[in-house]
């Protein structure tokens, strides 16, 4: 564990840089605190998954990562930017560096998808309305929507929605991918089709991944690293490889999510 | 008793006492259509001396049962622990047995329930007061915010489409006339309706002109339109603001680093206050029309002579206060329209009721602006 008052560094055997530090953060709604003691640390590079049960909080974690919510006590840094003491302006230059696709897609419903992706792209860099429209058609086109730039958020279906929602959030190209659920509400074959997605846009962007998830499948086709948040002790129980976790954990109850409820050693076949 | 009647009995509850076990019989149809026993009179008979250590169960004459069963015993087992009764299960049906173990898998969150029961008054009355206070503050902290955004819209820096402010002003101005036009003409109709009942007797009725005239332009105009605007266009902005906040539009922009303020604040308001005053120049025109309307039809005035007769009533200083009035009317529409919107909850009933709110609040402010407008301007004796 790093000291408390450097900022984090490189730490142990992993030697890539340390791009999301979150250190002893605690998440209240009030005065109902939710979680406390979240240490972890997510590297350049990584796939990482916050798991646990239903309600525990996973997407109010997101929603800390991200600054809509500010933490009761405890620090997160990005590399080592203290994006919790950061002003509203660093904080601002910081986001743009996010892409973040929301549980709900949450499209700007009163323009097309074109204008969705290409919004962020005419705020924030030079390009003149020709060129967002060809980048625009491209990230569209790299959800598997081409053809698709004019039509309103609400003409189409819900998994389009959710990758058109994917498209806006990699218009910037972004270091950092933070998703809620992006598989929920898809049929198999499309989440897993976004899976692979996932993994394409870490390699070809080398962008870091953090996904809140429960689909088992899903976790243990794209992570490499992981947080198991437990509602009932109030804190994380374990952190990792969700692979090793799988194969090295003696807690039950990361034992008992990980296996669906069923412990049984065949349940790692069904990963590939 | 045969089976048949047993069957169609109702959910009956015997209690049996043995020393230390208290044997529970249940028999007929527990289900939620019938009338059940409370399980109240149970719980009192569990706390009597001496309490009994255990608790079993009969089932052997139940016929029949649903989440009826299931509830009254969850209240019983609750009961039980309390007291640190033993409850041995075995008597129970095997689906009832598994639905109970269900329905306790996941421990109760602590903290997580809230509004237990209903406070008593003086709580109640100091939660008023603070909700009120946050409620102030929270105003404030939009105004201000909203300030910053005015400011920056003014140095040209305000990050906000042109085509959303067009929209805006299409929505508040042209889209708006025909409503506007309807009520205003009425209330001249009214007004002059309401002078020439008196003004008639002294035969004064060309006088109708100057208290349609001055009663338009002064007050009456901008009021109607800020009553019809704040349904119209702040509930639309309330319930707008209200569902993308529900579908986390409003964090997208946040989260982006767009000001959800500038961007979807900011022309709102801008168009509202730009389209009021001019609202309210037409609905004091038409309502000196609807005023000359029942002077030419019913008091037999010329239109010529009602017209120069409004005209001369006129002072610049009536007319710069109608605009006054208007332009800020609709800052208040606007404000409250969006505050209520970005306030609300994250819900289908919650967009309804932030559109409730942004009615009440706009017509309260305005009614209020109002009143402080007439002492202002009669100490600076306009
Ligand atoms: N705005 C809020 N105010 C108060 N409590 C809240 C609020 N939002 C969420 N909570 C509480 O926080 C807890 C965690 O919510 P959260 O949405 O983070 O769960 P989650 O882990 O994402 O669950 P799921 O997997 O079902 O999406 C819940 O118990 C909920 O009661
Ligand atoms: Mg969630």
């Amino acid at each position: 564990m790093a000291d408390s008052t450097a900022a984090p560094a490189v730490s142990g055997g992993d030697q890539r840089e340390a791009h999301i530090v979150v250190r002893n953060l605690t998440m209240a709604y009030g005065d109902f605190v939710l979680m406390r003691n979240l240490n972890f640390t997510v590297r350049r590079g990584d796939i990482f998954v916050i798991m646990g049960g239903s309600g525990c909080g996973k997407s109010t974690l997101l929603r800390h990562l991200i600054g809509l919510k500010e933490p009761a006590t405890g620090e997160i840094f990005y590399r080592d930017f203290n994006f919790t003491a950061a002003s509203v302006e660093e904080r601002e230059a910081m986001l743009r560096r996010f892409g973040i696709l929301y549980q709900s897609g949450a499209l700007w419903s009163s323009m097309t998808l074109a204008e969705n992706v290409g919004l962020p792209l005419g705020e924030f860099t030079d390009l003149n309305e020709e060129q967002i429209k060809k980048i625009a058609s491209l990230k569209l086109a790299l959800v598997g929507l081409k053809g698709f730039e004019d039509f309103y958020p609400s003409e189409i279906s819900g998994g389009m929605q959710k990758r058109a929602g994917l498209a806006r959030a990699i218009a910037l190209d972004p270091e950092i991918l933070f998703f809620d659920e992006p598989s929920a509400g898809l049929d198999p074959i499309s989440s897993r089709l976004l899976d692979e997605l996932i993994l394409e846009l870490r390699d070809s962007l080398g962008a870091t991944i953090v996904v809140v998830t429960h689909e088992l499948p899903s976790i243990f086709t794209i992570a490499n690293n992981s947080v198991f948040l437990d509602a009932e002790s109030r804190t994380q129980i374990a952190t990792g490889d969700p692979h090793e976790m799988l194969a090295h954990s003696t807690d039950p109850r990361v034992r008992k999510f990980l296996t669906r409820g069923a412990e049984k050693d065949g349940a790692q076949n069904d990963h590939g | 008793m045969n089976a048949t009647q047993l069957q169609s009995q109702p959910g009956k509850v015997l209690l049996d006492r043995s020393d230390t076990t208290l044997m529970l019989r249940l028999s007929g149809r527990w289900h939620l259509s019938r009338d059940l026993p409370s399980a109240s009179q149970l719980v009192a008979e569990l706390a009597r001396q001496p309490v009994p250590r255990r608790l079993r169960f009969d089932t052997s004459g139940l016929s029949g049962w649903d989440s009826g069963l299931v509830s009254f015993l969850l209240e019983v087992e609750t009961a039980c622990r309390e007291r640190g009764i033993q409850e041995d299960r075995e008597g129970l049906p095997a689906g009832v047995r598994r639905l109970i173990e269900l329905a306790q898998a996941v421990p109760e969150k602590e903290g997580a329930r809230t509004g237990a029961g209903r406070a008593p008054l003086l709580e109640r009355v100091g939660d008023w007061v603070m909700a009120y206070s946050v409620g102030m503050e929270d105003f404030l902290a939009f105004f201000g915010e909203l300030s910053v955004a005015l400011n920056r819209f003014v140095r040209r820096k305000a990050r906000y489409r042109t085509i959303d402010l067009a929209e805006a002003v299409q929505q508040c101005g042209p889209e708006a006339v025909g409503i506007v036009s309807l009520i205003a003409f009425l209330v001249g109709v009214i007004l002059a309706f309401m002078g020439a009942v008196q003004l008639s007797q002294f035969g004064a009725s060309i006088y109708v002109a100057d208290l349609v005239g001055i009663g338009m332009v002064r007050d009456m105009g901008a009021m109607m339109t800020a009553i019809i605007m704040s349904g119209r266009t702040g509930a639309a902005f309330a319930a707008k603001l209200g569902t993308m906040k529900v579908t986390q539009e409003i964090d997208a922009f946040t989260t982006m680093g767009i000001s959800p303020l500038e961007f979807l604040v900011l022309p709102r308001v801008l168009a509202l206050i730009m389209m009021m005053p001019l609202l309210c120049l037409f609905a004091d025109l038409v309502g000196i029309l609807g005023g000359a309307f029942v002077g030419v039809s019913m008091l037999d005035l010329s239109l010529s002579a009602y017209m120069r007769e409004t005209i001369s009533t006129f002072t610049f200083a009536n007319f710069i206060g109608g605009l006054v009035k208007g332009t800020t009317y609709g800052g208040l529409i606007a404000l409250a329209g969006c505050l209520r919107g970005f306030q609300c909850g994250n819900s289908s009933s919650a967009v309804g009721d932030a559109a409730t709110q942004a009615v009440v609040m706009s017509i309260v402010m305005v009614v209020a602006a109002c009143g402080a407008f007439a002492v202002a301007f009669n100490i600076l004796r306009i």
